[in-house]
């Protein structure tokens, strides 16, 4: 970053009915910014308020050197005086559209004539590999197909602020590998801001650099996706985000894990076993609840074994979440007898292990559907 | 064994007869009456009769008027539906109320309203005369006015549902693409609303269509400039039996026409 004034600068407070929020934002450009938490902690507001489509009733929203908003000052711009592309959670493609029109209706209302617009979201159709579905109508698209358009769609405003509200959600598995590559190439070309919003820590993991923890209206934890994980700063956080992910390079059931797969001398590269075949990029991930901690070499069928020491512990519900550290930082949840029987605390040599079956692989470049 | 051939219904029981009588008796009584118009009319005689000058003018008013006052009521209603199913303007049950008197209102009385209000010396119509020198009363124009009072809160009603079971989030989300609200309303609301929109217009044009007290009371029934279908059948019926049943086989036709034809439109518009 070059000044200060870059990005979004945002603090977002309203209440509504009893309900308070208060969720405080910094996002620079080509930065992306996943707000994670459970159903009703405020998120769609968020993106609701920075889209201007409901009002703060305190703090303010800056975007580069402009006050979008700011109560304090009486400053409001309307939703469409702000240059913000929102892709909301069901696409909400305008269904009497062919896809064409739809991607020119932004660029129609922002000053273009009817030939410039439909010539400016045929390149954006192209730019993002869509042109084949340019003469379809929504309910010929699939859902994935859905949600690329409303992103060209939000994209062709040429807006200074990019907001996507779940973007991956109810989609069918091979949908949701195709838009994950979509987004990961898309959001990455693109300039300003993305404030993105879900409830699915593998997603925030994959797409984002920071990550807001959303509970009840308020922030709880902020940081890298990874730091957010790997040190939750409550229980509540620890079962929310917790999720084991590994970088790597698959060739057949064997996954190399990225940081350790060029490692020359003495010490072996980190391997993950799967059940399927794979090969390239891959992400792996694996619930700490399926990850089983030993004080001895396991015997077990598990494949997937890694010596640690324990670093930290962290009780929540019905489980102590352990983080251990040694060639594969992991997170395990078991159970407060477990840690009692095997005289675990910071500090303790161990063994983790995981069934092949229960590690996920998710390719980590999606190529364009075809 | 229990024998296993039932009756329809056997589900649930017999139908009761309670309710198999009063509704063979609804039937019949929506269904004889146009029977007895196709079984009275005066078949020999129909070409002749049909190309009957009176006739057609008549049937050319009808059709004339009640596709104007249909326009009308999506000018004006269109818009009014618009008010009440997506802003917060004070007042809107109010509103909402008066709207709906119309509906309910004797087309006669609303005919000796529309007079005092538009009349020559009227509330309205006196300011019109004596600027404009324009006159409703016994004109064409005062057949529009008179079919759009009635007509009106048919449409109303009809966009102003449709217009709620529409999702405003596409007006939200046109609001972030930079639509005004004006052209939100022409580029999303209005087509997204399009059933509604036609169904209220049928509903208003068949209204306007079948329109009689208003009309006679404020336009009168003058040959050619105010005497529609209606009005016609209602004066041959004092002369000419035979004429009245032609008149009305003749409404019939064209109306059951102009619903199928537009139910067709929908019904293909829909699938493609």
């Amino acid at each position: 970053m070059s000044t200060g004034s870059t990005g979004l600068d945002a603090r977002v407070v309203t209440e509504q009915g009893g309900f308070r929020l208060d969720v405080a934002l910094l996002v620079p450009d080509r930065s992306v910014v996943a707000i994670l938490g459970p159903n009703g902690a405020g998120k769609t507001t968020v993106l609701r308020v920075l889209a201007g489509l409901q009002g703060l009733t305190d703090g303010h929203v800056r975007l580069g050197d402009q006050t979008v908003e700011e109560p304090a000052s009486a400053v409001r711009l309307s939703a469409q005086q702000r240059r913000v592309g929102l892709v909301p959670q069901d696409s909400l493609l305008f269904p009497h559209l062919a896809v064409l029109d739809q991607v020119a209706f932004g660029p129609r209302h922002r000053g273009g004539s009817r030939t410039r617009a439909r010539n400016e979201a045929a390149s954006w159709l192209e730019r993002l590999g869509l042109t084949e579905l340019a003469d379809r109508r929504p309910h010929q698209l699939s859902g994935g197909q859905a949600r690329r358009v409303a992103i060209a769609r939000a994209l062709a405003t040429e807006p200074g602020l990019l907001l996507l509200d779940e973007p991956l959600a109810a989609l069918d598995a091979g949908g949701m590998l195709q838009l994950r590559g979509f987004l990961r190439r898309h959001l990455a070309g693109f300039a300003g801001p993305t404030v993105l919003v879900t409830h699915d820590t593998f997603d925030a993991l994959v797409l984002a650099d920071q990550l807001v923890v959303l509970d009840r209206g308020r922030v709880v934890q902020t940081g890298t996706p990874d730091d957010v994980a790997r040190h939750p700063r409550s229980g509540h956080v620890a079962a929310l985000v917790g999720l084991n992910l590994v970088r790597g390079v698959a060739d057949g059931h064997v996954v190399r894990d990225a940081r350790t797969a060029g490692a020359t001398g003495p010490a072996e590269p980190v391997q993950v076993v799967t059940v399927g075949a794979h090969s390239g990029a891959v992400f792996c991930t694996f619930e700490p609840g399926a990850v089983s901690l030993h004080r001895e070499p396991p015997r077990s069928s598990s494949r997937n074994v890694w010596p640690g020491t324990v670093t930290g512990m962290t009780p929540y519900g019905n489980a102590v979440r352990v983080e251990v550290d040694g060639d594969l930082a992991v997170l395990a949840d078991v159970t407060p007898a477990a840690v009692t029987e095997l005289a675990l605390e910071p500090g303790s040599r161990v063994w983790t292990s995981v069934k092949a079956n229960a590690v996920r692989v998710y390719p980590a470049d999606q190529g364009d559907p075809q | 064994m229990a024998r296993t051939v039932r009756p329809i219904a056997s589900a649930t029981g017999r139908l009761p007869w309670q309710l198999l009588v009063p509704a063979a008796a609804g039937l019949a009584l929506l269904v004889l009456p146009l029977v007895g118009l196709v079984v009275r009319a005066p078949w020999s005689t129909l070409p002749d009769r049909v190309g009957d000058p009176e006739v057609r003018e008549a049937l050319q008013l009808s059709l004339l008027t009640a596709t104007a006052a249909t326009c009308c009521c999506l000018v004006l209603g269109a818009p009014l539906a618009w008010l009440l199913a997506r802003t917060t303007m004070p007042g809107r049950r109010a509103v909402r109320a008066v709207i709906t008197v119309p509906l309910v209102l004797p087309p006669v009385v609303g005919g000796v309203a529309l007079l005092t209000a538009f009349g020559r010396e009227g509330v309205v119509g006196q300011l019109g005369y004596d600027a404009f020198g324009l006159r409703l009363p016994f004109t064409t124009l005062g057949v529009v006015v008179a079919q759009t009072f009635v007509a009106l809160p048919f449409l109303v009603l009809a966009v102003e549902g449709a217009l709620r079971s529409a999702d405003p989030r596409f007006d939200d989300l046109a609001a972030t693409l930079g639509a005004s609200r004006w052209q939100t309303f022409r580029r999303v609301t209005l087509p997204l609303a399009a059933p509604g929109l036609a169904s209220g217009a049928v509903l208003a044009w068949a209204r306007a269509l079948g329109e009689f007290g208003a009309t006679i009371t404020f336009a009168g029934s003058f040959p050619g400039t105010t005497r529609t279908m209606p009005l016609a059948v209602y004066n041959a019926l004092n002369s000419d039996f035979d004429s009245a049943i032609l008149l009305s086989l003749v409404l019939l036709v064209v109306s059951i026409a102009v619903l199928g034809l537009l139910r067709d439109r929908w019904l293909t518009g829909a699938a493609g």
